[in-house]
């Protein structure tokens, strides 16, 4: 059963990126450029989406416990520390140059682009990447202040 | 700023939009998981918990299914324009990859869960990824002037 909700969920999930129009760089970057023609229907993608997250989590978060399982999985850590701040900072510079977030990406899989197919590569090795890098360089003392909670 | 106004699109959005959102609601309602695909992807392939590889290669297999079945619906919004060649979407897709995984999310994650969750770390990220978006297209577009 949670096997179903999980396909289920990202079978809707990929309708909703093509119709919202996630899947195309170039509306993407049309959103993305404030000083051009700006485009912000992708805006109304993200507000579409928390019209129904926020109420829900919210609601969830009084039952405490998911429908079909034993716990939410959710992240534990509160503070605000470097990797997080460059971490985005990196994935807003990617997103900006070919217009392409991973999940759109992974969707547009199914029409078969070659370079699309390339970005996806390249962002599994990019991931990996980090863990190498992370790896050499455990956190600690070099890292940016942390704010406490 | 010139705004280009397209209501079409704008509702387009919108109810795609609320389509990820009800995506996202039951991932996270029915099976307590967070649909954020950086993490979905990234924990599939380098931290391979027992067990989880099912629900996450059907949740990405769903993607795929999705879009298809909605440019069956919509073939006219199946076109994806690409705005850069081959090196760029490598290097963007490296970037991309390194980024989420070391800022634990991308749009989904953050955006679309996180932030819906009040999450003070999601709705940093988001903030900053949309910013850093908006100035490498402002540098891509209009300093350097590739792309346009």
């Amino acid at each position: 059963m949670k096997a179903l909700v999980a396909l289920a969920s990202g079978t809707l999930f990929g309708m909703g990126l093509l119709l919202g129009g996630m899947t195309d760089p170039g509306k993407v970057i049309g959103f993305l450029d404030l000083a051009g023609r700006w485009d912000p229907s992708l805006a109304f993608v993200m507000g579409g989406a928390l019209c129904v997250t926020f109420p829900t989590f919210q609601l969830l978060r009084l039952r405490g416990r998911p429908l079909l399982g034993e716990r939410f999985y959710l992240p534990t850590r509160k503070d605000l520390d470097a990797p997080l701040i460059g971490g985005a900072v990196l994935f807003g510079i990617g997103w900006g140059i070919a217009g392409l977030c991973p999940g759109p990406a992974i969707a547009n899989l199914v029409f078969g682009s070659p370079e699309v197919l390339g970005f996806v590569g390249a962002m599994i090795a990019g991931m990996w990447l980090r863990d190498r890098v992370a790896a050499r360089n455990p956190p600690g003392a070099s890292d940016a202040p942390v704010a406490a909670t | 700023m010139d705004i280009v106004v397209d209501l079409a699109s704008w509702t387009r959005a919108g109810i795609g939009g609320a389509m990820i959102g009800i995506a996202a609601a039951l991932l996270f309602s029915l099976n307590g998981r967070i649909a954020g695909v950086s993490g979905v992807l990234g924990t599939l392939v380098l931290d391979r918990p027992a067990g989880e590889a099912p629900w996450r290669v059907l949740f990405l297999a769903g993607l795929l299914l999705g879009a298809l079945l909605m440019s069956l619906l919509r073939p006219d919004l199946a076109a994806a324009s690409l705005q850069t060649g081959w090196p760029g979407m490598i290097a963007a897709g490296l970037i991309v990859g390194f980024g989420t995984r070391m800022g634990s999310g991308c749009t989904s994650g953050h955006g679309v869960c996180g932030m819906a969750r009040l999450s003070r770390r999601s709705i940093t990220a988001t903030m900053t990824f949309m910013a850093a978006g908006f100035a490498t297209v402002f540098v891509m577009r209009h300093v350097i002037g590739a792309g346009s």
